[in-house]
């Protein structure tokens, strides 16, 4: 069967390609469909949802659209996931590949470091280094891959262990191919596997990094997101429940979506596992 | 490798971390732009021009950056964390107030997310395949997805908003003038809610854990043994799967302390529950960045601790750890 096969036969995974695929439709067309911003004052606050035809899912605290801040919001969720997982990857894998190709004082250098950021509780680390370098997108993308690549170097460095024993690496040693190529293109080619399904879930986590960051005030304040509709209708949360309710589901879809994709992924990639799963 | 030597060794271990975020939070502060003089002050002392100058000689921020580090350790080792301008008293002092209520919401989480993740890894694993199983699994992967925060919220929500069955705010009824029994009772009320609600998530990891872990270690040939020589389905599960089916969750649960502890920032400001999470949100409104980097480095040391009692506790309970390594 073919990966794609594999994957299609898992209903979860199909699932959450699904939810993944209108979520990135919605942020991709969002421009489109609310040219006018989510910032927009539109009507009295605290119009109910689906009492105004216009507004279906009411104005929030200062009567600015709901339902536009929420198309919005998807467009810097699923930025800040993807830009922030790409550069976690830039900075663990290398540092894995390294520390698992050469061994010795390179890795244990690498892995002390690395454990040196495991150690740090990283959403801690997240609200410092944000809170220094103050809100702005970058930071908080920068913020999240910080915190996030130390699992990556990990797995990457076992992967590769694993892999230089092999036969087909001796091969190339025997074929005097230099270190530097081996390592890129014969041994990571074969680890690729499984840095993308933790990739996939990786972009989840930051997703949930950066709605908390959001939620605490730590967003960039010239962009709407959900983390931030969320923490600007706590206080109402008595009087308009609603206000924080709808973010937090887009939130959950999205971030649900991901992690059945990875496991999906996890799946079809590894095909003898399944059965002692289910 | 003796218990004495390897908890020195991990003493050892640790102080170097320490010692190493101590650092890093010096390189922050002068990360922050501005003047650093400035950013120790906070803004409600950058107004003031002969404070910043006073800050400026005590720090030396005009020797070179290695003796400002130097110093700067120097009183981070002596238990200094700088003074707090926007809440008046030394950084130290604040944290020392706020930690005991962390601590309480932070341990009961843990003690109730790893119970309950156990418990529900272990229900689904004996039912797996069923439609309970199903619903065990599925629900873990809600609570997996769902941040922190909004749970939080929509239990204050539910539960005390609606319900009136808990309250959803504070540490305790303020001015209730409750001693003794009374008082505990009326603060373990309060706890319920942010406890639960900040375990959710772990609580879904850990019984993910202890579902496949189950499964994995039930394939293996001493269950197989145990089996044939006619032993009961639940003393089997119980004696033999589960007691070697937790290792690996209980190491997973103590790398994970760390995240729980980050978690209680959000928890305890949904909650107003008076912990150093929740200082640590004041003072991101407040940019009182010598208050956020002390809490920072007692989150830290709070993992630390952490991770070495659990080794502790392993090497207690199961002696082939000690002898492995």
């Amino acid at each position: 069967m073919t990966l794609w096969k594999r994957f299609a036969t898992n209903r979860g995974a199909v699932i959450g390609l699904i939810i993944l695929l209108c979520v990135i439709a919605i942020a991709l067309l969002a421009p489109v469909i609310y040219p006018g911003g989510p910032w927009k004052m539109v009507q009295r606050p605290f119009l109910v949802p689906f009492t105004n035809g216009d507004l279906p899912l009411g104005t929030d605290t200062l009567g600015r659209d709901v339902a536009a801040g929420l198309v919005h919001g998807a467009r810097v969720s699923l930025l800040v996931g993807l830009v922030s997982t790409v550069m976690a990857l830039l900075i663990g894998v290398p540092l894995g590949a390294l520390a698992g190709f050469y061994g010795g004082y390179v890795d244990e250098g690498a892995m002390r470091f690395t454990e040196f950021f495991q150690t740090i509780p990283n959403f801690a680390l997240a609200i410092v280094l944000v809170a220094i370098l103050e809100p702005t997108l970058g930071s908080i993308t920068l913020a999240i891959a910080i915190v996030s690549w130390p699992p990556v170097a990990r797995l990457v460095r076992a992967e590769v262990m694993s892999l230089k024993r092999r036969e087909f690496v001796e091969a190339a040693h025997l074929a005097g191919l230099s270190n530097t190529r081996i390592l890129v293109s014969e041994v990571l080619p074969n680890a690729i596997s499984p840095i993308i399904v933790m990739a996939s879930l990786m972009v989840a986590t930051a997703i949930l990094l950066e709605s908390s960051l959001s939620f605490l005030g730590l967003g960039d304040p010239n962009i709407m997101s959900w983390g931030y509709m969320i923490g600007a209708a706590r206080t109402v949360i008595r009087s308009a429940w609603w206000l924080s309710f709808m973010p937090g589901v887009a939130i959950l879809l999205t971030v649900l979506a991901l992690n059945l994709i990875g496991e999906g992924l996890n799946d079809a990639f590894n095909p003898h596992l399944k059965k002692g799963r289910t | 490798m003796s218990l004495i030597t390897t908890i020195l060794g991990r003493l050892v271990k640790a102080a170097i971390t320490l010692l190493a975020i101590a650092v890093l939070n010096f390189f922050l502060i002068h990360a922050a732009p501005g003047d650093p003089a400035a950013v120790l002050a906070g803004e409600a002392g950058a107004a003031d021009p002969l404070f910043i100058a006073q800050l400026r000689e005590r720090f030396g921020l005009d020797q070179p950056l290695y003796v400002q580090l130097w110093s700067y350790v120097k009183n981070v080792l002596t238990l200094d964390l700088g003074y707090s301008f926007r809440q008046g008293m030394p950084v130290y002092d604040l944290i020392a107030q706020r930690l005991p209520a962390t601590l309480l919401l932070t341990l009961s989480s843990f003690v109730i997310s790893l119970s309950l993740g156990i418990a529900f890894g272990v229900a689904a694993a004996a039912r797996v395949g069923k439609a309970s199983d199903s619903v065990l699994t599925t629900i873990a992967l809600l609570f997996y997805a769902t941040p922190l925060y909004w749970a939080a919220l929509m239990a204050v929500l539910v539960f005390s908003v609606q319900l009136g069955w808990l309250p959803g705010f504070g540490y305790e009824t303020v001015g209730s003038g409750y001693s003794g029994l009374a008082r505990a009772w009326d603060i373990l009320q309060h706890l319920i809610l942010p406890a639960l609600t900040l375990g959710l998530f772990f609580m879904a990891v850990y019984m993910r854990m202890t579902r496949a872990s189950m499964l994995e270690v039930s394939q293996m040939d001493f269950v197989k043994t145990a089996r044939a020589k006619g032993l009961s389905g639940p003393v089997i599960r119980r004696r033999h799967i589960l007691r070697n089916a937790l290792l690996p969750v209980v190491t997973l649960a103590g790398l994970q302390a760390g995240q729980l502890i980050g978690g209680a920032v959000l928890t305890e400001t949904v909650f107003a529950w008076p912990g150093i999470g929740r200082l640590m949100f004041e003072s991101l409104e407040a940019r009182d960045y010598n208050t956020i980097l002390g809490v920072f480095l007692v989150s830290a040391a709070m993992v630390i601790v952490f991770n070495i009692l659990t080794d502790i506790v392993y090497r207690i309970v199961d002696p082939r750890i000690g002898a492995k390594s």
